[in-house]
């Protein structure tokens, strides 16, 4: 990924370190290149250094090593304030003596800009998250997804081309933040301004995002858009930090140019893409995503490996079956299938024969 | 559902009783047993402090010795136009002689005399003089009273004993208060008293005065040591907090001792200075016995009051808005002074109101390291109670300092807001 940190990117981090205690590095060798107007979502658990690298661009933290570039201009050394970054904090950080529109013209104030012109500025900032009939409230007054609105609209109202959001949908119940993340968006879109979103929820990144930086112990594991992420995870840790995931280890037996053959530990033998593989004898971890598993015989491919599993557990979830079978050992083999009126309900104790296509089926690091 | 519809009349229980009474019903015995539980607290402070300082403030206007000890001659004293230009007549000193002579068996004229002596000076001797002599009074033969009466004291013959035993005789006086304001009642009702004689005002004004000084300073010491409390790694900030705590673990005598020997011109400060050359040795300055040296350590003794309220504020407010003060575009002092210090607003008023009606009663420390010039109206209360024995004025005094403090508290909620004072 070295190579993704050209100099022509909006924001460019260019092998940059950080480490607060002088022993351990929280961010290991970071090279990332945000282009102009993108949506990259920071995605990874926490101490992952996701926040910690948002907070490196926002200035309130100092790299170790290396440069943060901001439109082609480092700005190792350039304070916060001077930055022109906006930025949603995930308590809302709104200031809690200051009426909604105070807050919003707290920025504009701080650049000098003219009465009227900032009145005109807050109200089209509150209009826009739809809350131009608030502006005389309090922060304490508001509910916690009008709260989000305003800090939004408060990172917005100076305008600036970049925008960070720090895990700023964590305290919304789920309905409100899938409403706000559409919303997010639409905003980021419409304005055409960067954003660099962090957070530890991976629906949230795959349907906001342009591009997403899975972190993992200090460094990206993979940077991808939400559909290759998803289907074409480029290690086991992103494989199984994004969506659901079933996992079987084994050993490489054979290579045939796109595929090759996983002897798994248990002696069973499956066909699979090979990602991070390359020499016969490779110890690997097989990754299939749970709606990729096909268990009706006339679905499945001829000639392919098959793998014999019993039913544990059936869930009813609605919309899709969700089944747990033992295969290879593993008991926690899931597979979903669409509650459709031709998909066989599996009972449990039932004996099944289970396959999928190679290309679904990724061997990668152990 | 038809309970909740009907809407005409009042709510009723289950079993037919209104609503509100069956509740109240309900709650009684836990707010009887609420009430038990402060009981012993309440006792106690009703009876070692609300009946001290109802006491107190009846003091301030009881009068009843003068009517108690001379009941005769306040009677026909009544009669007397002081404005007159004349003594009273021989009924008058008649009546006096009666009761100098009931009272000094009661041995009770030399206290009057001395009630008598804070409103008109040299009046107590008389008493005490006429006092003796009353015992040998025959009433039946003796007389005449007045010329008896002169020829023992010749105080008998002055209008203004008189007038002030006509003054003084209800059995409640405005006369402690009045002196309280350097006022007295002169002929013509209250007038102040000669600019030499007047103490008190000057007192209160220069208590307040220092107590607000006191009080700045302790805001601009302990604002910068309540933010680092708040914001320093937990392992530092405990052992600041001790070190910030430390004082309340001495005693406020030694404190206080230990600015004496610091601040006296033979003292470590004026030592250093001589020493560095700053101050000639025989110049050497004076920190001690006067304002100076009461405000440093009176600031001292009550900086933890200021920084303790500062300090729970602060904690309470997350780095994040500082943050995001400067991610919008803020310099770290529009940063502190826009969004930083108003919140901290409620700690410093606690503060304030803490350490400030702490300092206007403050009485060890002025009394020690104060001199002349430095000391509170609570050492002229102090003097009172346990020196010059007036009591009476004594209250007023108390009763006075009370009345500031309310108002100022009053003040302060109208103007900050008593909802905006936060101790933690």
């Amino acid at each position: 990924m070295a190579d993704a940190a050209s100099n022509d990117g909006f924001v460019v981090f260019d092998r940059v370190q950080k480490s607060y205690d002088g022993e351990t590095l929280v961010v290991k060798d970071l090279n990332l290149s945000i282009a102009r107007g993108e949506f990259l979502t920071m995605l990874g658990p926490s101490g992952s250094g996701k926040t910690t690298c948002l907070m490196m661009l926002a200035g309130f933290e100092t790299a170790t090593h290396g440069d943060i570039r901001l439109d082609g201009q480092p700005i190792n050394n350039i304070p916060p304030h001077k930055r022109g970054i906006g930025m949603v904090f995930q308590n809302y950080a709104l200031f809690p003596h200051m009426t909604v529109a105070e807050n919003l013209a707290f920025p504009l104030e701080v650049r000098k800009i003219g009465k009227s012109e900032r009145e005109a500025k807050v109200k089209r900032a509150l209009d826009m998250v739809q809350m131009g009939a608030f502006g005389g409230r309090r922060p304490a007054q508001l509910s916690g997804g009008q709260q989000q609105r305003i800090a939004l609209a408060r990172a917005l109202v100076f305008e600036p081309e970049l925008v960070l959001m720090d895990e700023p949908l964590g305290a919304l119940d789920k309905q409100l933040r899938e409403h706000m993340q559409f919303e997010i968006t639409r905003l980021a879109h419409d304005l055409g301004i960067t954003t660099v979103y962090v957070t530890h929820d991976q629906t949230e990144a795959l349907t906001m995002s342009d591009n997403v930086a899975v972190f993992d112990d200090g460094r990206i594991q993979q940077l991808a858009p939400p559909d290759l992420l998803y289907e074409k995870p480029e290690n086991s840790f992103v494989a199984q930090f994004i969506g659901e995931n079933n996992t079987l280890e084994g050993v490489v037996t054979e290579m045939k140019g796109d595929t090759c053959i996983v002897k798994l530990d248990d002696g069973e033998v499956i066909d699979a893409t090979p990602i991070n593989v390359s020499n016969v004898g490779d110890r690997t971890l097989v990754s299939i995503r749970p709606e990729r598993v096909e268990y009706n015989k006339d679905r499945l491919q001829q000639g392919v490996h098959t793998l014999k599993a019993e039913v544990l557990e059936f869930i009813y979830m609605g919309d899709i079956f969700r089944t747990r079978l033992r295969v290879a050992g593993n008991d926690e083999f899931i597979i979903k299938t669409r509650n459709a009126p031709d998909v066989e309900r599996l009972t449990p104790g039932q004996q099944i024969e289970i396959g999928w296509l190679p290309a679904d089926c990724r061997a990668l690091d152990t | 559902m038809s309970d909740m519809t009907d809407t005409s009349g009042p709510v009723l229980a289950a079993d037919g009783t209104p609503l509100k009474r069956s509740l109240a019903k309900a709650l009684r015995r836990q707010k009887l047993r609420a009430l038990m539980l402060i009981a012993p607290l309440l006792l106690f402070i009703l009876v070692s402090f609300i009946l001290p300082i109802g006491d107190m403030l009846y003091r301030s206007v009881e009068n009843k010795i003068v009517v108690n000890t001379l009941p005769r001659s306040v009677e026909a004293l009544s009669g007397w136009d002081a404005d007159s230009g004349e003594l009273p007549d021989e009924a008058v000193f008649a009546a006096m002689a009666a009761d100098l002579k009931e009272a000094y068996e009661a041995r009770a004229h030399t206290r009057v005399g001395s009630r008598l002596n804070y409103e008109y000076p040299g009046i107590s001797s008389v008493f005490r003089k006429s006092g003796r002599s009353a015992g040998r009074f025959d009433l039946e033969s003796g007389g005449p009273w007045k010329d008896v009466l002169i020829d023992l004291d010749d105080g008998w013959a002055d209008q203004g004993v008189w007038r002030t035993i006509q003054t003084y005789s209800p059995p409640v006086t405005s006369g402690y208060f009045l002196n309280a304001v350097d006022m007295r009642v002169g002929p013509d009702g209250a007038e102040m008293r000669p600019e030499a004689e007047r103490i008190y005002m000057n007192l209160l004004v220069r208590t307040l005065w220092m107590s607000l000084l006191i009080t700045f300073s302790c805001i601009v010491l302990a604002y910068p040591v309540a933010w680092l409390l708040a914001n320093l790694p937990t392992r530092q900030a405990n052992l600041l907090m001790i070190l910030v705590l430390l004082p309340f673990w001495t005693s406020l005598l030694v404190r206080t001792s230990a600015w004496k020997i610091l601040l006296q011109q033979q003292g470590v400060i004026n030592d250093i200075l001589v020493w560095v050359g700053l101050v000639d040795d025989n110049a050497r300055l004076i920190i001690i016995n006067n304002q100076f040296g009461t405000i440093v350590a009176m600031t001292h003794i009550l900086l933890p009051f200021m920084i303790l309220p500062m300090y729970s504020v602060m904690q309470t407010i997350p780095p994040s808005y500082l943050r995001a003060a400067k991610s919008l575009g803020a310099t770290e002092w529009t940063a502190f002074w826009r969004v930083y210090f108003p919140q901290t607003i409620p700690g410093i008023g606690a503060g304030s109101i803490l350490v400030f009606i702490l300092a206007i009663g403050y009485y060890i420390t002025p009394a020690l390291v104060g001199g002349t010039k430095g000391t509170f109206i609570s050492n002229q209360i102090a003097f009172h109670i346990s020196t010059s024995l007036n009591w009476g004025l004594a209250s007023a005094l108390g009763a006075i300092l009370l009345a500031v403090v309310l108002v100022l508290y009053w003040a302060y909620d109208k103007i900050v807001g008593i909802d905006n004072v936060k101790l933690g």
